[in-house]
């Protein structure tokens, strides 16, 4: 028998509904089967010319088509299909009803490159300015484009096609997107605002531009040959991240409410903590501290201690300085523990999908939850030896999970974990 | 069902005791509401010709981010908030107060994406030359693109910019989507407050008017007011928004909170709702605008509206048949005298409703049409009306303490 309230009195707020896409497929059933059998589904990028590109292979979703082709719109296809599956999964509200809010990470919106190339084609002339561009803008013709490259759009979509309730909102943490778009949704149903939330990551993103951008910051991977092999956290010659699309989507609802209605309970958010690092924009301090304080407010949201905790699902980038920071801030929230406690990292297989990777990596933690099985950390044939977790290497393994802590560190200085657990605390 | 309750019983009372602007018209409190009182309107005509925007009155931003190093890491839209986010600390009287900085929580509204208009224009005047090869974009980029750029272009770098330069330490939320993210962040920070999950928060945006490639996204949709400069209430058939440059940031304290450190409210946050009318048949904004209305507490008091309208059709003609049927209400618009400023437009709104309301009296109409009345005596509840030229719509009360 467990009670409705959490230690700090607060409504305890469950899982009711999960969807997913990621490069290795759709749905949890596909996602989960070839996420335990080690499979990557990172690949040489075919969607647009790799010449002149440092690194030319990501976790592209091919398989989902929408045209006209932008980031946005994949994002927001995405979103949809991770939406119907979690909530036919959580069989909540009516169609096109669902009696909650919406909180969606997305990445920036942005006009891209085929948009505008079509207006400098348009333009007719050899010498092309920003005041040519403007010119030919206006009058209606490209009027689908402003609708589209909203901030807002996805947001507004997908609420009016899932009939979420009141204002939606679209975030960016950078890469802790997915996270706070949960935290947002367990927040609103602690304070009593709403039985249920409607919390959707997704990220599309993987366009020339966007490569070009983490490539000149020297983020990403240049290991192309095989590209399945790019990706490997926590070993000794990782040399960056892949990007990755995909999306995830969760159906949140207060204990009570969830039970109430006979809704079966995937799992339960049992903490959420973040914490702003000021120190640099795209390094954390080199103390660790803020990342410390996120992982032990995160503790302290779910009352509980680090004992309690039996597995991590890393934010495990594959980057020099991210697999190492983290290895150190958990050391100092976990102690020796930190090299007890199996820690795996899905990006091994999905790579890094950036906004969404959050929300991802919460759904891969609650399959955890059910499976009492941790995926494999591919790619792990030569362990950096100043990391010493126990890192579940290259075969999943079967294992007694209670609690799991994910965390996602980003850009800007954005740091944030959750801990997820099968029952209330 | 997702609006901030206000006043509920066990709830916090939340004040505004911070505001930083940096606007068209001026730096800081006074020299905003000197310019207001004199209604000073400050629009560049000829800049952007045809487009009209209302451009930053220059800052010294050595004064709010001295290291010259992280102006430089920052695009435009970057540095004004970064600014008024500075401004808004002192005016709290809580910068560079480690204690209160270490735990403050942020929730910024941003657009981002500004972009190098040389390398995209370079890019396609060499395609409309004949460049064609496949790697053509992919190698253009990857030489011509400053590697910061990206950074400067983030949503969320807002935020860690504000972080990195005031050194602010608590949680970093960044909402996007136009106008009504400005109400939303106002809206969850006070939220958060109000149920005790936070004690203070820094809450705002900025935007940068003075660009080109915003001009074209809203140009698509041809929003853009060209030509002739006229006040927002005027534009009907010369409908749309003259974009503008601004940074607001306020505050937000919970009353025990800053009853203990001794701080002063400029006004009481009483409540903030918005909603995502469809829009879909003439009415729909004006019946969701009647719909946050209801939902306000009672306003008793010495009344008034301040609005984002923008300008923009016909967005501004549903909201003047609801601003007609509380014509009690002495109106204000923000887009007239600021232009539009999306994200910040909202939070601007409560910046100045906050400061008519210490400084006892609303800042005049500046309108042809009649829509702004004069208003007499001291204001002591304003509400902030943030309907989006496309989609959202916010709502908020600000009381006198």
């Amino acid at each position: 028998m467990t009670a409705p309230r959490d230690k700090l009195g607060r409504p305890v707020v469950v899982v009711t509904g999960m969807g997913i896409m990621t490069s290795l497929g759709a749905g949890k059933a596909d996602n989960w089967a070839k996420l335990v059998a080690g499979e990557s589904g990172i690949r040489t990028i075919t969607r647009f010319p790799i010449d002149g590109l440092k690194t030319t292979m990501a976790g592209t979703v091919d398989f989902v088509s929408v045209d006209p082709f932008s980031s946005t719109a994949l994002s927001e296809r995405m979103a949809e299909l991770v939406t119907q599956e979690a909530l036919e999964q959580a069989g909540i509200g009516a169609k096109a009803d669902f009696p909650g809010p919406l909180f969606l990470a997305v990445a920036p919106v942005e006009v891209e490159w085929p948009q505008r190339r079509e207006l400098g084609r348009a333009v007719g002339q050899l010498d092309i300015t920003y005041d040519d561009l403007l010119r030919i803008s206006g009058g209606g013709k490209y009027s689908a484009y402003h609708h589209r490259f909203m901030f807002g759009s996805v947001a507004a979509s997908l609420a009016e096609t899932f009939g979420t309730k009141g204002s939606p909102i679209s975030l960016s943490t950078a890469c802790a997107s997915g996270a706070t778009s949960i935290q947002l949704g367990v927040e609103a149903i602690r304070r009593g605002e709403t039985d249920a939330a409607l919390c959707v990551a997704t990220d599309g993103t993987v366009n020339p531009e966007a490569l070009v951008r983490f490539s000149l910051l020297s983020a990403l991977s240049t290991q192309n040959d095989p590209p399945q092999a790019a990706s490997r956290p926590f070993s000794k010659n990782r040399d960056g991240f892949v990007m990755a699309e995909g999306a995830g989507a969760l159906v949140l609802e207060s204990y009570e409410a969830a039970t109430a209605r006979g809704a079966k309970i995937l799992g339960v958010i049992a903490g959420c903590g973040e914490l702003t690092d000021s120190f640099h924009r795209t390094r954390s301090s080199p103390d660790g501290k803020p990342i410390i304080g996120c992982m032990n407010k995160t503790l302290a949201d779910a009352g509980m201690t680090p004992d309690q905790i039996d597995h991590i699902n890393a934010h495990g980038t594959s980057t020099p300085e991210n697999d190492k920071m983290e290895f150190n801030t958990t050391s100092a929230v976990f102690g020796e523990l930190a090299q007890k406690i199996p820690v795996t990292s899905n990006k091994s297989m999905v790579g890094h999908t950036i906004s969404a990777a959050g929300a991802v990596e919460a759904i891969f933690s609650l399959l955890t939850l059910e499976h009492q099985r941790i995926p494999p950390t591919i790619n792990y044939e030569t362990p950096d030896p100043t990391i010493l977790f126990n890192v579940v290497g290259n075969k999943a393994r079967d294992a007694r999970v209670t609690a799991v802590m994910s965390n996602s560190f980003g850009f800007g200085g954005q740091n944030a974990s959750l801990i997820l657990t099968r029952e209330p605390a | 069902m997702t609006d901030t309750p206000a006043s509920k019983p066990g709830q916090t009372e939340v004040w505004i005791t911070g505001i930083g602007l940096a606007t068209s018209l001026g730096e800081g409190l006074d020299a905003n509401w000197a310019a207001l009182q004199e209604k000073r309107i400050n629009v560049d005509e000829k800049g952007f010709a045809p487009y009209i925007v209302h451009p930053l009155m220059p800052v010294a931003f050595d004064s709010q981010i001295p290291k010259k190093g992280d102006q430089r890491q920052m695009e435009a839209w970057q540095r004004i908030g970064t600014y008024a986010a500075g401004l808004a600390l002192d005016s709290a009287g809580i910068k560079g107060n480690k204690d209160i900085l270490s735990k403050i929580d942020m929730v910024v509204a941003a657009g981002g994406g500004e972009r190098d208009l040389n390398v995209d224009s370079g890019v396609l005047t060499a395609e409309a030359k004949g460049a064609n090869a496949p790697g053509f974009l992919n190698e253009r980029l990857m030489s011509d693109l400053r590697p910061t750029l990206f950074l400067a272009q983030l949503s969320n770098l807002l935020a860690g910019n504000i972080a990195i330069v005031h050194g602010l330490g608590g949680t970093s939320r960044t909402f996007m989507g136009e106008e009504v993210a400005g109400a939303d962040a106002v809206r969850i920070a006070l939220a958060r407050i109000a149920s005790g999950e936070s004690d203070i928060a820094l809450v705002g945006g900025s935007h940068n008017g003075e660009r080109k490639d915003l001009l074209v996204l809203y140009e698509f949709g041809d929003f853009n007011l060209k030509d002739k400069f006229a006040p927002v209430w005027a534009r009907k058939d010369h409908a749309g928004f003259a974009l503008g440059s601004a940074g607001a940031f306020l505050v937000l304290e919970s009353k025990a909170h800053a009853e203990a450190r001794g701080a002063k409210p400029f006004a009481r946050l009483s409540s903030v709702v918005a909603d995502l009318a469809k829009r879909k048949r003439p009415g729909d904004m004006a019946a969701t605008l009647e719909k946050l209305w209801a939902k306000l507490p009672k306003r008793d008091g010495k009344g008034a509206i301040i609005t984002g309208a923008t300008g923009a059709e016909p967005a501004t003609s549903e909201e003047r048949g609801f601003l007609k049927s509380h014509a009690d209400f002495p109106v204000r618009s923000t887009g007239t005298v600021f232009g539009h400023a999306m994200e910040t437009q909202f939070p601007l709104g409560i910046a100045l409703a906050a400061l008519s309301i210490s400084r006892g009296a609303l800042f005049p109409p500046n309108d042809s049409t009649g829509t702004e009345i004069e208003m007499q005596g001291a204001p002591t509840q304003i509400v902030v009306v943030g309907a989006g030229h496309w989609r959202g719509e916010g709502m908020a009360l600000v009381e006198a303490v």
